[in-house]
């Protein structure tokens, strides 16, 4: 197999607080391979989002990363420095945020907040930064790019405004983009739009992508593997389809059948009993153990083995016939 | 006879500039029509659901449904008494009672300074009712724990909350309660808690919902009867297995198109053009046209009527059925 784009080693996130140290990402290992998408799902709270910030060295102190390894293209990055960081943010990561409003400057015009990304990242003239610049904007769908370029971010909707955000992670052709809910704050409709950008733009580029979010739907039509987090670890790794289709952990499983579905018809939802465990209060052993309905005494006592490759972190995964 | 009845609603917003800016700019008045020309109505004891997208109204027409907005043209009738129009203060009183209201966000709905017993029992001390053990008999309905009564809302999680929220609809015994975005702030695995408790109180009190949401597959699992929005009109209403089935309107087929398929494995689909228009300045005729692969003339022209194919009602030229 080629060599992954990002690869995390047992990664963990500490916040050391007065009440003492709460773990939002505890033992996380994953790889992403060049022009692959890679869901992450979990709850609030799971650590999605701060596995996230914690690769592109986004972490806001008092978090740090106090253990593991995160290394992209064969280089260790998770030691880096302030200055080599930032070389790196843009250049070979791109970031798209849920909210396209506050990731654009509101008093830059978009097309040189576009030229200004690729003159810091990439060593070419700033005509040719401009030229690009329309034409990165016309390849994200925007009609009238030409015209466009010399408009500010409050013209744009808020689907147009994800394009400009998309346009931006990818002017500097990253080899990995990390998006962090890049629809929820969207519509139907244009999530649709933007998810197509997405999946198209990094076929046709071969980027690695980290797409985080809660919407299960979105994952089965984008992702390739899916990640599902719980309490900060990983519950379950491995193919979409297997993921959704034949969960192996009692959480994913849960997660799946308390979503609402045209096939279950007006039914009862599934419930999970309970909720996910406070940071401070995440339970020994297995962290899903007090709401999980195959809990045994080996679940409180021995944390769950950790996943690697395509697995389930349980010790009674749930067995399907037609395992694949 | 139907609980809610909706005829010929309208709601106009003027959003022009400040006075002096229209005169030095010379621009004339601006009017947002939010909601426009809506026609529906609720049996009791069956949830009518509201879906659109952004800015289609859904939001602006439940607000007038309970009494915090009044309508520009058309009426609300809720048992028959237009809240707006009625002169007898004793009816209007009786009827304002029977309506109650859930938000969206559980944090900005409850008064942080208030223990939860002083919330759940506040709809009924308001009007001067009893309210020993009402607020604990509460609780236990909700699924929280009667202890519960005297601590704050902060020390609620975001699906317990909307629990207290919903405890404190049902305080007045209300017949109808219409719901905006009940479950959009919360988690899959609390949604399904909130979705399950809100049917079985249906069941339970015999109540009525006006669920106001954006979530396709919400609505499906909750409604007996959709009502879909588009730019402040009502453009199809059916039930659920023959809106979902079957969609006429070019729009909800657009948008149960787009919406996100759990068994949709790397589906790839041409995702639909083109946004909401603006509602300063809607399209003449069906506000749909740009957007729509079957518009012709007429549609660019004439604005549709609510028109009646089977069980469902229609505003398109074209659809068939």
């Amino acid at each position: 197999m080629a060599e992954p784009v990002l690869s995390i080693r047992n990664l963990s996130v500490e916040i050391p607080t007065r009440h003492g140290i709460l773990k939002p990402v505890d033992g996380v290992t994953y790889d992403i391979a060049a022009g692959e998408i890679l869901g992450i799902v979990g709850e609030s709270g799971a650590g999605k989002s701060m596995a996230g910030n914690a690769v592109i060295g986004l972490l806001s102190p008092p978090a740090h990363v106090s253990a593991g390894e995160i290394w992209l293209n064969g280089e260790r990055i998770d030691n880096l420095k302030g200055d080599a960081m930032r070389r790196l943010r843009g250049k070979e990561i791109g970031m798209v945020f849920q909210d396209p409003l506050t990731s654009l400057n509101p008093l830059l015009r978009i097309g040189d907040q576009l030229v200004e990304t690729m003159l810091t990242h990439l060593p070419i003239s700033k005509s040719e930064a401009e030229k690009r610049a329309v034409a990165a904007l016309e390849e994200v769908g925007i009609p009238g790019a030409a015209k466009r370029v010399n408009s500010y971010p409050h013209e744009f909707s808020g689907g147009m405004r994800q394009r400009v955000v998309i346009a931006l992670a990818l002017c500097a052709e990253p080899s990995l983009v990390i998006a962090d809910e890049p629809t929820t704050a969207l519509d139907v409709s244009v999530q649709a739009q933007i998810i197509a950008l997405l999946k198209r733009l990094c076929r046709e580029r071969g980027t690695a992508v980290m797409l985080i979010t809660h919407d299960m739907g979105v994952i089965a039509e984008a992702a390739d593997r899916v990640a599902v987090m719980y309490a900060g670890r990983l519950a379950e790794l491995g193919p979409v389809r297997d993921v959704i289709t034949a969960p192996e952990h009692p959480y994913t499983h849960g997660l799946m059948a308390s979503t609402p579905l045209a096939s279950r018809g007006k039914s009862r939802l599934h419930q999970i009993p309970g909720a996910m465990p406070r940071l401070d209060a995440v339970p020994d052993g297995c962290a899903f153990n007090p709401r999980c309905p195959r809990v045994a005494d080996r679940c409180r006592q021995a944390p769950a083995p950790t996943v690697d490759g395509n697995a389930a972190a349980c010790w009674f995964p749930l067995q399907h016939e037609e395992a694949s | 006879m139907a609980l809610v009845s909706v005829k010929n609603l309208s709601r106009v917003f003027d959003v022009s500039k400040p006075w002096l800016n229209r005169v030095i700019e010379r621009e004339p008045k601006a009017f947002l029509t939010a909601v426009s020309e809506v026609d529906f109505e609720v049996e009791p004891q069956t949830t009518y659901a509201l879906v659109g997208e952004s800015g289609s109204g859904k939001s602006t027409i439940g607000r007038m449904l309970v009494g915090l907005l009044n309508p520009s043209e058309g009426n609300v009738e809720i048992e028959g008494v237009d809240l707006a129009n009625e002169k007898d203060a004793a009816k209007v009183d009786a009827i304002r009672s029977d309506i109650q209201m859930i938000f969206q966000d559980p944090y900005a709905s409850l008064n942080p300074r208030w223990r939860v017993r002083d919330i759940i029992v506040e709809p009924v001390a308001a009007r001067g009712g009893k309210t020993d053990g009402l607020a604990e008999r509460l609780l236990e309905q909700v699924g929280l724990s009667v202890k519960d009564a005297g601590k704050f809302p902060h020390e609620f999680s975001g699906g317990q909350r909307q629990r207290i929220c919903i405890a404190r609809a049902l305080a007045s015994e209300p017949r109808l309660i219409v719901c905006d975005e009940p479950t959009s702030a919360l988690d899959v695995s609390v949604q399904s808690q909130v979705l399950n408790l809100m049917s079985d109180l249906k069941d339970n009190f015999g109540l009525t919902y006006v669920l106001i949401t954006h979530d396709l597959t919400v609505v499906q699992h909750m409604a007996d009867r959709i009502g879909v929005l588009y730019l402040g009109r009502l453009v199809e209403e059916g039930a659920p297995d023959e809106l979902f089935e079957r969609p006429k309107h070019p729009y909800t087929q657009m948008l149960l198109e787009a919406a996100p398929r759990m068994d949709g494995f790397g589906r790839e689909v041409a995702p639909p053009e083109g946004e909401i228009p603006d509602p300063i300045n809607p399209p003449p005729g069906c506000a749909f046209h740009p957007r729509c692969p079957l518009a012709g003339d007429i549609c660019r022209q004439e604005r549709p009527e609510m028109r009646r194919i089977g069980t469902t009602r229609v505003a398109c030229h074209m659809a068939e059925g």
